[in-house]
């Protein structure tokens, strides 16, 4: 049964394979590989690569910070409505992200609803670096807070209660028994959040706009390009492509193993 | 009278996948019947594609339906986005009719792949601010003000180019805090008060009503921006097209674009 995949399968499936790797080989063949250092080493590109990183990295320490205790919550806490909690810790990966990038200026933009109190406190985010980061943030902590949240709901319980019996505290196990032994599902999904971050676009646009060296990331710089350099725009994106697969071997398949153990 | 011999499981999963396959491809036969009987009332069911510049957006889905009535079976489909990605697109080869950049720089650019482009309309500059104008600006030197938060389009779009010319002309320095990729998102962040003035043109002001204030530049520090139609030479519908660039000059589209705040020349 395994064997011998049946013909009426293997068409649609070699489709969906070349739907996928067509525009991939695209990239890479008709990247200017003749000056493409000099291309990824101009200072418009390098401003931009620097911008990227520092904004995902930031992304990843917001994710980290605040998405593990979140998965917590979600795998091990007792409260009510936990269901519609993680239905809207996946919305962001479902959403168009111009669309969250209306709803992050209707939130948290200078007219919005929050936006007087965060005036008060002295913090503005359209049009700066922050707001680069709480969009690239929005968009990829759910990619941490799923991932961690199937490894610790598959974990045998029976570790955290032997080192309650012990007399650890509840932070304590958290800590010493259960981050431990969930770190290879941690790893992937800061990997995953990390990418995600790298390669945002549409929500750092819509909210925090388009300005080299305080929001125009690697993204946002290839969408530009592409109208009037579209080499150079394929340049970038070759950059952004093998980071992406650099991301992904790295993983080899933890991400579905995480699912995987989710169901 | 003998039992049928019932299916192996999976040979009947595989016949149901195969009529799930060939469904859809049924349905889509059925739809070019239909589209051949339009086709045989007269006219040819052509939809035109129209690749427009964004500032054009409020003005010719106005157009469309009076265009339409008087072109039987022919139906607009507009695609509104920044000159230069519009002329990219056409670059790249999209399958498209017509189209319209709000500069004549842009049309150039794709002269190899357009037939001989018409002006239909032209455009001014202006700034706008969030309605009732509270941050009191008064002239292009204000957009240097360190208070103020000011978006501008990005230099690769026309809008940007000509406002860049004008900032340039006057001699002011302005600090953005964003380059956006089209007049609308400029309008649009001044409208949601998340940025205190832009400049964007005259046209993009009169179309959100009370929601911007505009602040007219003097006629001797503005440009004016000229908006050429033309027909791709790859169009699928080169008639059609020819027949939607011909009314962009009429009388007709004129009086729509005055009122919508451009000029025609």
């Amino acid at each position: 049964m395994a064997r011998g995949t049946p013909p009426v399968l293997l068409v649609p499936a070699a489709a969906a394979v070349l739907l996928l790797a067509v525009p991939l080989a695209g990239i890479v063949t008709r990247a200017p590989w003749g000056d493409l250092g000099e291309r990824l080493a101009s200072p418009r590109v390098s401003q931009a690569l620097g911008l990227s990183l520092l904004v995902s990295g930031w992304a990843l320490v917001l994710s980290l910070l605040l998405g593990i205790p979140l998965a917590w919550v979600l795998a091990r806490g007792s409260l009510r409505g936990k269901a519609l909690l993680r239905s809207l810790v996946l919305l962001p990966m479902v959403l168009p992200p111009t669309v969250a990038g209306v709803a992050l200026l209707q939130g948290f933009g200078r007219a919005g609803l929050v936006g007087e109190e965060l005036r008060m406190l002295g913090i503005t985010l359209p049009f700066t670096t922050a707001g680069a980061v709480v969009a690239a943030t929005f968009i990829s902590m759910p990619f941490l807070v799923i991932t961690l949240e199937g490894a610790l709901t598959g974990l045998d319980i029976r570790y955290e209660e032997a080192a309650a019996t012990m007399g650890a505290g509840t932070l304590q196990t958290l800590r010493y028994v259960t981050l431990p032994m969930v770190l290879p599902s941690l790893l992937a999904g800061a990997a995953l959040t990390w990418a995600r971050a790298l390669g945002e676009f549409g929500a750092t646009l819509t909210f925090a706009g388009n300005l080299p060296g305080v929001t125009q990331t690697l993204p946002l710089q290839v969408y530009l390009l592409m109208q009037e350099d579209p080499e150079g725009a394929t340049a970038v994106s070759l950059l952004l492509l093998a980071v992406a697969g650099a991301v992904l071997f790295g993983l080899r398949g933890r991400w579905l193993g995480a699912f995987a153990r989710r169901g | 009278m003998t039992a049928p011999t019932p299916l192996p499981r999976r040979r009947l999963r595989t016949a149901l996948c195969a009529a799930l396959l060939v469904l859809p491809l049924a349905a889509c036969g059925g739809g070019d019947g239909d589209g051949g009987s339009d086709g045989a009332n007269g006219q040819a069911g052509a939809e035109v594609t129209v690749l427009a510049a964004a500032s054009l957006t409020d003005v010719l889905e106005e157009a469309a339906p009076l265009f339409e009535q008087a072109h039987d079976g022919v139906d607009l489909r507009f695609s509104f986005a920044g000159s230069q990605e519009l002329a990219a697109q056409v670059r790249e080869g999209l399958p498209a009719d017509v189209l319209v950049t709000a500069d004549t720089t842009t049309m150039a650019d794709v002269a190899d792949r357009t037939g001989e482009p018409v002006v239909v309309a032209t455009n001014e500059l202006t700034l706008v601010t969030a309605s009732g104008n509270p941050e009191g600006v008064a002239d292009l030197a204000d957009l240097a003000r360190d208070d103020l938060t000011v978006v501008l389009a990005a230099p690769e779009v026309p809008v940007g180019r000509y406002g860049e010319q004008v900032l340039a002309d006057a001699g002011v320095e302005v600090a953005p805090a964003s380059l956006e990729t089209n007049v609308r998102s400029v309008l649009t962040k001044v409208a949601l008060g998340e940025a205190d003035a832009g400049i964007v043109y005259a046209s993009d002001a009169a179309s959100v009503g009370d929601r911007v204030t505009a602040v007219p530049l003097p006629a001797e520090r503005n440009v004016l921006a000229e908006y050429p139609a033309a027909v791709l030479t790859e169009a699928p519908h080169p008639e059609a097209a020819a027949d939607f660039v011909a009314w962009l000059g009429s009388a007709e589209a004129a009086e729509l674009f005055t009122a919508a705040g451009f000029r025609v020349p």
